[in-house]
């Protein structure tokens, strides 16, 4: 292998790129990105950055001199238009053509647009870039109310911090309550909770009929009838997968890049990683992920796979939200569980941690600032660990002595 | 030769524990891993967690806000997102006391 091509200047990019180098690989390495900027972590676009506390470069994957220190052909602010797998070949946008002995897809996933009138209105918003945290954060300093549509994690950490930049945050949500999703019922409506301790005013089972407003978005018209009033609105409704580029290059593709469990998509030396790839997990199935852990994770992965090591990526997912002063995290994956462990109390807002029990063995853990609980169940999640429901309540037990 | 403040008291952390102390608003956390002491920057170079009120998982020290994982003895980020090391720092006791250089 003499060059590996990477398309998605990204987490999952970036960490392709540098775990190349780690591993000693001494050929081209070429990263496409179609934003100007270095690679930056995109979690901080909803909290720290979209507040004003932290600039970009404090989120940069690498800093800007670590591509030239690694001798990393950087192509940053351009676009792939064309894969030719058969003649191995990238194209970018004005023509040029970049041959790969082994290339990455990484492209990521574009939001959801609703489909109502007005929605494209200026001051309606979507968050993806540091340039729509930008335009967030500059209508943000001038506004006074504002309306989410959506409370994922997206919706819910944007209320949250614009809650925190002292606007009057009005939330739409078409589930019946707060990340319903991915926490379902009882645990959504604990963060809701917390949302409304801080005074956001949330309408749940409510979808979005129209944006309303002459020159630019004054309310947003619920699916009950009522009319919301702000000064501009963030939509976090869903996203969808950035495959077209694959799919017209003929790989196999289907809600996102098709790829097996060691991150090969259908076309020979061609991997997929990141939010676009569609996983076939050894030990949860098929599902494509949306967070920032598995896109590095998985670029690492590829990196490895790239250079031929045949790795299996059987990583048990691993995320985080920050809203206000709670720290969620959740890791594995329990479509089915057989039971729901607690340790501490829901009421308390000041933390619990919930353990899910599939055939016994714990599966996947949800932790309200509770981290070192959910640090600690991962091993046993990947070791399918068959748990006493009583030990993993009892506040004294420490989850490190359970895998042995 | 480096120079020493004193931070606390000889004993202080036990095996297996980490500390945070404070020198003139600094924090720095000691962990005490099987025996031998390790002093290092207490602020995570991620998202400025308390990287004393993580885990110690073999040689290394492991941010429970986002799972930023660093090497105790170098600083180095392992893994996770951090890519800037913390600053680690000579420990030692001496005098009854725990002392550091900063």
């Amino acid at each position: 292998m003499r060059r590996a091509v990477i398309i998605g200047a990204n987490a999952c990019g970036a960490s392709a790129a540098g775990v190349l180098r780690e591993e000693g690989f001494d050929g081209d390495v070429v990263l496409i990105g179609e934003e100007p900027t270095p690679p930056y972590e995109r979690p901080p676009l909803s909290k720290e950055y979209l507040r004003g506390e932290q600039t970009l470069d404090h989120s940069y994957m690498r800093t800007l001199d670590w591509y030239d220190e690694q001798d990393i052909d950087a192509r940053f602010g351009i676009r792939a238009t064309g894969i030719d797998t058969a003649a191995k070949l990238v194209t970018l946008d004005g023509g040029d053509e970049i041959a790969y002995d082994s290339l990455l897809i990484a492209t990521g996933i574009r939001n959801r647009q609703l489909d109502v009138p007005g929605s494209d209105l200026p001051g309606v918003f979507g968050l993806r870039t540091a340039t729509d945290a930008d335009a967030i954060r500059e209508a943000a300093e001038t506004a006074s109310r504002v309306t989410v549509v959506g409370m994922g994690f997206i919706g819910a950490e944007v209320a949250a911090s614009l809650r925190g930049m002292g606007l009057e945050v009005t939330v739409v949500e078409f589930f019946e309550t707060a990340l319903f999703r991915v926490l379902g019922p009882e645990f959504g409506r604990v963060i809701e909770e917390i949302h409304r301790e801080h005074g956001v005013e949330m309408r749940f089972g409510e979808g979005v009929e129209a944006f309303e407003g002459d020159d630019r978005v004054r309310s947003v018209v619920t699916s009950s009838g009522a009319r919301v009033e702000c000064d501009f609105a963030v939509v976090g409704v869903g996203t969808v997968p950035n495959a077209e580029l694959a799919q017209a290059a003929g790989i196999a593709c289907e809600n996102g890049i098709l790829v097996d469990a060691s991150l090969g998509t259908s076309a020979q030396d061609v991997f997929a990683g990141g939010d676009v790839a569609n996983h076939d997990h050894p030990l949860f199935g098929r599902m494509r992920i949306e967070h920032f852990d598995n896109a590095v994770k998985m670029g690492a992965t590829a990196a490895r796979n790239m250079l031929g090591a045949e790795e299996v990526f059987d990583d048990v997912h691993w995320f985080w939200s920050d809203q206000y002063d709670a720290n969620i995290q959740m890791a594995g994956f329990a479509p089915v569980c057989d039971a729901v462990v607690t340790r501490g109390d829901l009421a308390d807002h000041a933390g619990f941690s919930a353990f899910y029990l599939d055939g016994g063995a714990v599966a996947q853990i949800f932790g309200l600032n509770r981290p070192r609980d959910v640090r600690r169940a991962i091993p046993l999640i990947r070791a399918g660990v068959r748990a006493d429901p009583a030990a993993l309540a009892d506040e004294a037990t420490d989850l490190r002595t359970l895998g042995a | 030769m480096a120079e020493f403040t004193v931070i606390g008291r000889a004993g202080e952390v036990s095996e297996g524990e980490m500390k945070v102390f404070k020198i003139n608003g600094y924090a720095v956390a000691v962990a005490n891993i099987a025996g031998t002491l390790h002093a290092f920057q207490d602020e995570c170079t991620h998202q400025t967690c308390s990287l004393g009120e993580g885990d110690i998982e073999g040689d290394a020290v492991v941010c429970l806000c986002h799972n930023a994982e660093f090497d105790i003895r170098s600083g180095e980020p392992l893994s996770g997102p951090a890519t800037t090391p913390i600053p680690v720092f000579e420990v030692r006791e001496e005098n009854g006391d725990l002392q550091v250089s900063l």
